[in-house]
Parts: structure tokens; C-alpha cells; sequence
């Protein structure tokens, strides 16, 4: 794809590694081992790392720029939260909680599919601001809906969101999004990016690869949104707006664009800095936009920008010295 | 011989201006088909309704005796034309192979689910395109280049890169628009050479914009020569070498020319 | 009728309001082909600045909106200078993010400063009179006035001043104008200057209107006047000023008709549904790609 650090990954060691972390998050929910603030760092750090590689999709892979990612995040929430505190409440937590959550997802596809839809005839500037309005119809559409709490927010939501589910979903998304982009689906995305016309050209269709990446980006949105809203147990309109979405894009862009590692790192640093920087209050939030302005002007890619770790780069895509003839 | 393409009676409007009217010739198979005519004329135009990147105002392209007009430019690519672009357009901040790759990828045929959990078969169609990706690119002679950014070759490579691309996608008929252009006289004697091993190695068929007319004049087996959206004579190189209507239009411009 | 007309009237001077914020977005577009996200909370600082200097020294209405109006194109220009002229040359999407970037740091610092929304103390005491049945009050006539004044001036400068027509010729040949001596530097640098004293016009006439501000004022009002802007068709600046009305209207006669908080829905999804049908605008003019 772009360029990758040179030498192939060692075979089975993130297998191994995987398992290693999964079993860690059941050992840590089963016995107690960390205490509640740690734990819930860790589960927003992976719903971190699940919105910042989705919305990476968009605004890396494609080169689009999309400020909306907050708004499917709320799609998401909210349709899980009535899934399971209003129409299946009664089910047990271990089948009911992931269909809240694929549901949440869907229900974000759903809507992702219609945003790519209008991404065919408008690009750039256009687009992004297609992507606010819709945020912002997100946001004033819940809050005229009383069924779901209006502007006071949707209360009473039970904490389904374990750090096990959410190491699960985290290495799902990850998978999902690496297998997309090593793949002709997701270079037929990289070439909408680098020139759409020739990209069609050479046989991309590229209306489909625009609505694989919008509906795959705002899925896994939706699910982020889902293991949010189970996580925090309440949430309300204003949770999801402008500035959530900031909070993504400065994970996404200190990370680096069009970057496996480069969202995990993003997705890392930005949890740690926003719990360090907390004591801040209000503050927080002019630290945050500062650190992505200066960014642009010093490193407009992040800092693993279009750049792989090559563990997550298929063995494959490193040809072996007897390949060649 | 049945024409490969035939162009039949298009028009294109842009606004008030006329950028093609009433255009119509045949693309015989095996035949290398010249198109020239002064700045303006119409030729990358034409190009684009071809390959369908503009649909006409009128009139209608035929491929292989079957309508591709106001198809999407990915599905007459995926029929087999393939082409190159006037102002060099290849995916700059891509490597070399991946370049060549994502045209190869129209002959990849694996489905979603199956690249999502990696299916054996998934797996095996991506091995067979990154093979078929280094032959092609060691036949190009960019065998040493693979990794590099595609916007960092210089100029004549990305020009051999770009037609590298559009063979990756196995096309029966290739269009290059002005293949030769930023040339010196040395380089495009042997773009020439190169030229015709494509034909013979490849079988393509080629139908080329160039405004190097000896270049147009040795290589190409018929010519199609348009001013201001019309075709003003079509024929051999002797034919249109001879035409009066040409030398006015055109070939008194010859010497401006090299 | 009565009622309608009456309505009309608010609608006139809400539209005022937004035309001089959305002119600001729509020239800078026009001559960086940048979104300007941050020029919503230069107004909204602006009113910040107006509060400020009436606590200081309690100056007559027409000196507080010149030295708004400075202050704001001094910050105006000083954003340019350090955030959006080092990204000059680079992808068009950092400079969104960038804009983006600016406007939360104003935004947010001035909310970090005065969490609290706060009242704004009397600039003018309007008399109001009943005419035919309608209440106009002489703060109303004095905003639109102030308004249509400035647009008809700055229409004046762009069609008749040296800068004016610098702008228009940027606006027009991104590549070669730049190459034939004009002074891009400095017609950008003013570019921003008049649409941030715009900007701040419209600050001080808005808190004299609606005399509570707060910080979100950037966001509640300010991208209302982008919206306008891009309904119009961002870069036109005719555009800006007809968007600009219609939304006013638009939003005036929602919350007639349905509860208040309809009325961020209304104006969003009148955005998406012209964007949909007119991808450019009212007015814009979709930019031609050649092959
Ligand atoms: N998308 C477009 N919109 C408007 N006019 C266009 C468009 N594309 C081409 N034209 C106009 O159509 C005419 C023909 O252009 P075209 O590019 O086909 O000429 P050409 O023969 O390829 O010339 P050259 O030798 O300079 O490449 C020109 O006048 C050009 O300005
Ligand atoms: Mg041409």
C-alpha cells in the first residue's frame, strides 16, 4: 500500500500477542485486578483506537475530510440504548448487549450508505460540509425526539460495556480495517484518493469504493457509539457534537492518515494527554485544537502519516528475495 | 475485419462550444490508429467520450460491436480499453507496483466476505496479482523502481509507468495521448521502438494522439486527422500526407513542430 | 398580517446580522478557496471585546463599533498571519482543520474565561414607535441601516478600489494573478481584515439586539452566517447577502410555526437539501475540470 517499515512481521507473534491481551482483559473483569478508573481509561482507550481507525477510513484512506464521525457515533448510541433499555431489555446481556451493538452499527451503516451517496457528485469543502449539517441534524433531530429523552438525555442505561467486549470489538475493527485496505477494495478507496478520475479509468468503480468507505467508517462509529453509551450510562445530544468530532480528527491527524499503527498511536496519546490534561477543565479543550493546528503547520500527516508498522502489513506484501525470477 | 471501435456521429457540447461534432471513424484490429490535429481540435475529447469519462451530446461509440456509450469509465475499462493521459495522471504518493496493482486489480475476482476473513481463495488471487504485477513491471523495465513513490520517478519513467498501468489491465484496445510529449528527438526515436514491441508483445491495439507527426507518420497504419471538432481527412499517412485540406490546417504548422 | 409583517421586520434584521458574518466567510473563500470555521467565533469574541470595552469606558454606540470593528480585523489578520499563511501551499484539507483548530481555541478560551453567558449593558436606548399597527424600534432601524451601509461600502470596494479588484482578480486565476506583481500577501491580509471588522460589526450589533452573550455564540450564530454563506454560494458575495436574508426569513418563520428547537434542524436540513440540488449554491459557480 504506502510504505511500511522494512522487514516482514514475524509469523504468529500478534497472534499470540492477541490472545495474550484478550485473556488479560478477561482476567481483569473476572477477578478485579485494576481499579474503576483504570478500567474505564482502558475501555475509552479502545473505543478510542475503534474511532479513530474508522473515521481514518474516511479521512486517510479516501482523503476525504469528514467532520460528522461524532454524529454516527450518536446513531449508534442511541439506537443501542433503546435496544437494550426499551425493546429487549428482558434478554440476557450476553446475546442482547452485541446485537445492541451490531444494531447500533447498522443503523449508522444505514445512514453512512446515504452520505456516501451524496459524496458522488460533491468533494472536499462541499463534502465536509455536507458531513456538519448532517452532525448538526443529528444533534437537533434526538433532541426533538421525546421518545429517547429530548435534550435532557437518555438516562438509565446499564453498563454492559466490559473491557473484554471492548478489547473484542477493538481487534475486530482493527482486523476488518486492515483486511479492507490489503485488499483490492480498499486500493480501489487509496486511488479515489490519489486521482479519482484515473482511478475510474483503470477500472475502479469508484461510487462503490466511496460507499464501502463511508458505510464500513460510520458502522464502526456506530459501534464506538454503542460501547460508549453502555460505558458512560447516560448520555445526551450535546455529548455528540462539534468537539467530539474535533477530538477524533486530533487522534486521526497526530496519529497519522492512512495508518493502522499510526491510529493506535493517535488513539493512545490522545486518551493519556486528555486524562493528564482533565485537572485543566475547559482548558483541556484549547490545549487540544492547539496541539492539531500546530500539527497542520509542522507535520500535516501525523506522525506515522501513510507510514505501516509492518506487523500489520499481511505477509504477503513483502515479495521474498526467490520470488523474483 | 470487424472494426474493434467505431465511433459513430458524436458530438460533444461543452456549454456553447463545440468541442466534437459529428465524429465518426473505425479502429481496425491490429491497427495502430493516429489521431492529430492542432491544439484545440478535439482529440483528448474524443479520448473522453471513448473511455467514458464524459458522456456525448449526441452519437454513439461502439466496442467489440457492443454500445459503451454513457457507460462508467470503470466498466468500458473492464471491457478492455485501456488509456493514458495527456498531463501525466498516475497516483503520485503511491509506490511504483501499487500503481500498476490497482489496475491488475480489475482481474482480481474475490469477493468482500472473502477478503474480510481472508478466505484461501482471497489469499491466492491477491499472490497471482502481486506476480503478475512484477512481470509486468520487470518487462517495463521498472523492475528496480517498485518501491519508489510514483511521483518521484522522473519524467520519462512515469510516462513508461503510466502505460504499464493501463496494460495491467489487459486491454485489447490502448489509448495514448500524446505519448511523446516533452520528448527530445532521441527519446522519441526510441518511444518508436517501444512502442512497437508493445504492439507485437502485448497484440493491442493502439489508437494514439501525437502531435510529433513523424512519429504518427512511420508508426501508425491509419490516421484520423480533426480540426475545430470535425474530421477534416482520414486515411494512410500518404493519403493524409497528400490532402490539401490537411497541409492547410495543419501541416503548415509542421515546421513550428520539430 | 400584522403579525407577518412584524415578523418580516425580525427577519430583516436577523438577516442583516448574518449577512455581515456570512460575508466574511464568502470573502476569504472567494480569494483562499479556504473554509474560514473559525471566523464564527471571531464574532462571537467580538461581542466579548464590545462587553469589555463598555466595562472600561462606557463610549458612545458609534465609537465602540469602530474600535470593535478595528480590534476584531487586528485578530482577523493575526490568525491569518499564524495559522493559515504557513499552510498556504498545503492540502487544502489542513487548512480546514487548521480553521477548524482556531475557531475551538477562541471559542474555547473564551469560555474558559467567562463560563457564564453575561449581560450585556445598554449601548442605546431605542425609542420604538407604532406605525400602522407595527412596533419598529429605533435600535432595529439603526441595525439595518449599519448593515446595508457596510455591505453597499464594501460592495463599493471591491468594485472600485485597487484592493477591490485585486481580490476579485484572485478570486478568478488562482495561478497566473499572483504571478503578475500583484501583492497577494497584502490582499489576503486585507481580506481578512474587512471581513473580520464585518465580522465585528456584526458582534456589536448583535449584542445590542439580543444583549446576553456567551461563548457558543461562535457556533449558534456564527456557522448560522456559514450556513447563508453556503446556501448563497461560498465565495459570491452577493450570494452571501441573498443566503443570508433567506435564512433569516427561514428561521423567523420556523419557530412561528413549530417549537424553537426546530430550528437548528430546519436550517441544517435546508443545507443539506441545497447542497443536494445545488451542490454550488444559489449562485456559485461549480469550478471546471479538465481531463
Ligand atoms: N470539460 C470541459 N469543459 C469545457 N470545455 C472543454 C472541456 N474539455 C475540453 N474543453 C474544450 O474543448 C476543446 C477541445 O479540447 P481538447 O482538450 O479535446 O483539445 P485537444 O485536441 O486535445 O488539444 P491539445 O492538442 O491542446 O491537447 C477546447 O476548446 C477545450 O477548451
Ligand atoms: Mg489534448
Amino acid at each position: 500500500m504506502t510504505r511500511w517499515l522494512q522487514h516482514p512481521p514475524p509469523r504468529g507473534v500478534l497472534l499470540a500477542l492477541l490472545a495474550a491481551g484478550l485473556a488479560a482483559c478477561f482476567a481483569i473483569e473476572q477477578f478485579g485486578l485494576v481499579d474503576d478508573y483504570v478500567r474505564f481509561v482502558l475501555i475509552t482507550f479502545g473505543i478510542n483506537i475503534i474511532l479513530c481507525v474508522s473515521l481514518n477510513l474516511v479521512n486517510g484512506w479516501m482523503g476525504e475530510f469528514s467532520v460528522g464521525h461524532a454524529g454516527f457515533m450518536a446513531l449508534g448510541a442511541y439506537l443501542s440504548a433503546c435496544v437494550s433499555v426499551k425493546w429487549l431489555s428482558w434478554g440476557d446481556p450476553l446475546w442482547m448487549f452485541p446485537l445492541a451493538v451490531i444494531g447500533g452499527g447498522l443503523m449508522a451503516g444505514a445512514v453512512g450508505f446515504l452520505l456516501g451517496l451524496l459524496s458522488f457528485k460533491t468533494r472536499g469543502d462541499y463534502l465536509a460540509i455536507i458531513t456538519l449539517a448532517f452532525l448538526m441534524i443529528v444533534k437537533s433531530g434526538i433532541e426533538n425526539i421525546p421518545y429517547v429523552g429530548g435534550p435532557r438525555g437518555f438516562l438509565g442505561i446499564d453498563n454492559h460495556t466490559t473491557l473484554l467486549w471492548t478489547a473484542v470489538w477493538t481487534v475486530l475493527t482493527l482486523w476488518t480495517i486492515r483486511n479492507l485496505v490489503y485488499s483490492r477494495f480498499g486500493r480501489g478507496i487509496v486511488a479515489v484518493r490519489e486521482d479519482e478520475i484515473a482511478a475510474n479509468a483503470m477500472g475502479v468503480d469508484t461510487r462503490k469504493a466511496k460507499l464501502t468507505a463511508f458505510v464500513v467508517s460510520s458502522f464502526f462509529g456506530g459501534v464506538a457509539g454503542a460501547l460508549f453509551a453502555h460505558q458512560l450510562q447516560f448520555i445526551n445530544p450535546s455529548v455528540f457534537d462539534i468537539v467530539k468530532s474535533t477530538e477524533i480528527l486530533v487522534m486521526v491527524y497526530l496519529g497519522g492518515v492512512g495508518s493502522l499503527a499510526g491510529s493506535i498511536l493517535g488513539a493512545t496519546a490522545f486518551t493519556f494527554l486528555s486524562q493528564a490534561l482533565q485537572p485543566l477543565g475547559t482548558w483541556r479543550m484549547v490545549i487540544l485544537p492547539l496541539i492539531l493546528v500546530l500539527l497542520m503547520i509542522f507535520r500535516p500527516r501525523g506522525i506515522m502519516g501513510m507510514r505501516e508498522f509492518s506487523w500489520f502489513v499481511p505477509q504477503r506484501e513483502f515479495p521474498k528475495k526467490e520470488d523474483k525470477k | 475485419m470487424k472494426p474493434l471501435l467505431e465511433v459513430r456521429g458524436v458530438t460533444m457540447r461543452f456549454g456553447g462550444l463545440v468541442a466534437l461534432s459529428d465524429l465518426s471513424f473505425d479502429v481496425t484490429p491490429g491497427h495502430a490508429h493516429g489521431i492529430i490535429g492542432p491544439n484545440g481540435a478535439g482529440k483528448t475529447t474524443a479520448f473522453n467520450v471513448i473511455t467514458g469519462i464524459y458522456a456525448p451530446t449526441q452519437g454513439d461509440v461502439l466496442f467489440r460491436g457492443e454500445s459503451v456509450t454513457g457507460c462508467r469509465p470503470s466498466t468500458i475499462a473492464h471491457r478492455g480499453i485501456a488509456r493514458t493521459f495527456q498531463n501525466i495522471r498516475l497516483f503520485r504518493d503511491l509506490t511504483v507496483f501499487d500503481n500498476v496493482r490497482i489496475a491488475c486489480d480489475a482481474h482480481a475476482r474475490y469477493s468482500w466476505p472473502g477478503a474480510m476473513i481472508q478466505l484461501p481463495s482471497a489469499r491466492q488471487a491477491e499472490k497471482e496479482t502481486i506476480g503478475r504485477c512484477t512481470d509486468l513491471l520487470e518487462k517495463f523495465g521498472l523492475g528496480n523502481e517498485i518501491h519508489e513513490r510514483a511521483g518521484d520517478l522522473p519524467y520519462g519513467s512515469q510516462r513508461r509507468l503510466e502505460i504499464a498501468r493501463a496494460m495491467a489491465l489487459q486491454p485489447s484496445l490502448l489509448l495514448l495521448d500524446e505519448p511523446a510529449a516533452g520528448m527530445n528527438s532521441a527519446e522519441t526515436l526510441n518511444l518508436v521502438e517501444f512502442l512497437g514491441w508493445l504492439r507485437d508483445h502485448f497484440s493491442v491495439t493502439m489508437l494514439l494522439i501525437e502531435h510529433h507527426m513523424q512519429l504518427v507518420m512511420t508508426f501508425c497504419d491509419r490516421i484520423t486527422v480533426l480540426d475545430f471538432g470535425k474530421t477534416i481527412a482520414e486515411g494512410t499517412a500518404d493519403e493524409v500526407r497528400k490532402n490539401p485540406e490537411v497541409i492547410e490546417a495543419y501541416l503548415g504548422q509542421e515546421d513550428g513542430h520539430e | 398580517m400584522d403579525y407577518f409583517a412584524q415578523q418580516a421586520i425580525n427577519a430583516i434584521q436577523l438577516g442583516s446580522i448574518y449577512a455581515l458574518i456570512a460575508l466574511g466567510y464568502s470573502m476569504v473563500y472567494g480569494v483562499l478557496v479556504m473554509i474560514n470555521f473559525a471566523h464564527g467565533d471571531v464574532f462571537m469574541v467580538s461581542s466579548f471585546f464590545c462587553f469589555l470595552l463598555l466595562l472600561v469606558l462606557p463610549v458612545p454606540f458609534i465609537a465602540a463599533l469602530l474600535i470593535v470593528m478595528l480590534a476584531t480585523a487586528i485578530l482577523g489578520v493575526c490568525i491569518e498571519r499564524l495559522a493559515y499563511r504557513p499552510l498556504r501551499n498545503a492540502p487544502r484539507v489542513s487548512a480546514i482543520i487548521t480553521a477548524l483548530g482556531c475557531g475551538l481555541v477562541i471559542q474555547n478560551t473564551t469560555l474558559s474565561i467567562s463560563p457564564y453567558s453575561q449581560r450585556m449593558p445598554e449601548l442605546f436606548t431605542p425609542v420604538t414607535w407604532n406605525f400602522a399597527g407595527l412596533t419598529i424600534s429605533s435600535l432595529q432601524i439603526l441595525i439595518v441601516g449599519i448593515s446595508v451601509g457596510l455591505m453597499l461600502a464594501l460592495d463599493f470596494f471591491i468594485r472600485k478600489t485597487r484592493y477591490g479588484m485585486a481580490m476579485r482578480a484572485i478570486a478568478q486565476d488562482r495561478v497566473t494573478v499572483p504571478l503578475m506583481g500583484v501583492p497577494v500577501n497584502q490582499v489576503i491580509a486585507v481580506t481578512f481584515a474587512l471581513g473580520a471588522a464585518l465580522g465585528g460589526a456584526a458582534g456589536v450589533l448583535y449584542a445590542s439586539a439580543y444583549p446576553v452573550i456567551s461563548a457558543t455564540m461562535g457556533v449558534l450564530v456564527g456557522w448560522k452566517a456559514f450556513v447563508a454563506a453556503v446556501i448563497g454560494g461560498i465565495g459570491n458575495v452577493r450570494g452571501a447577502v441573498l443566503g443570508a436574508y433567506l435564512l433569516g426569513a427561514v428561521e423567523v418563520f420556523t419557530v412561528t410555526v413549530l417549537p424553537s428547537t426546530y430550528r437548528d434542524l430546519v436550517v441544517y436540513t435546508l443545507l443539506l437539501v441545497i447542497l443536494i440540488f445545488k451542490p454550488y449554491g444559489l449562485l456559485g459557480r461549480p469550478a471546471v475540470q479538465k481531463v
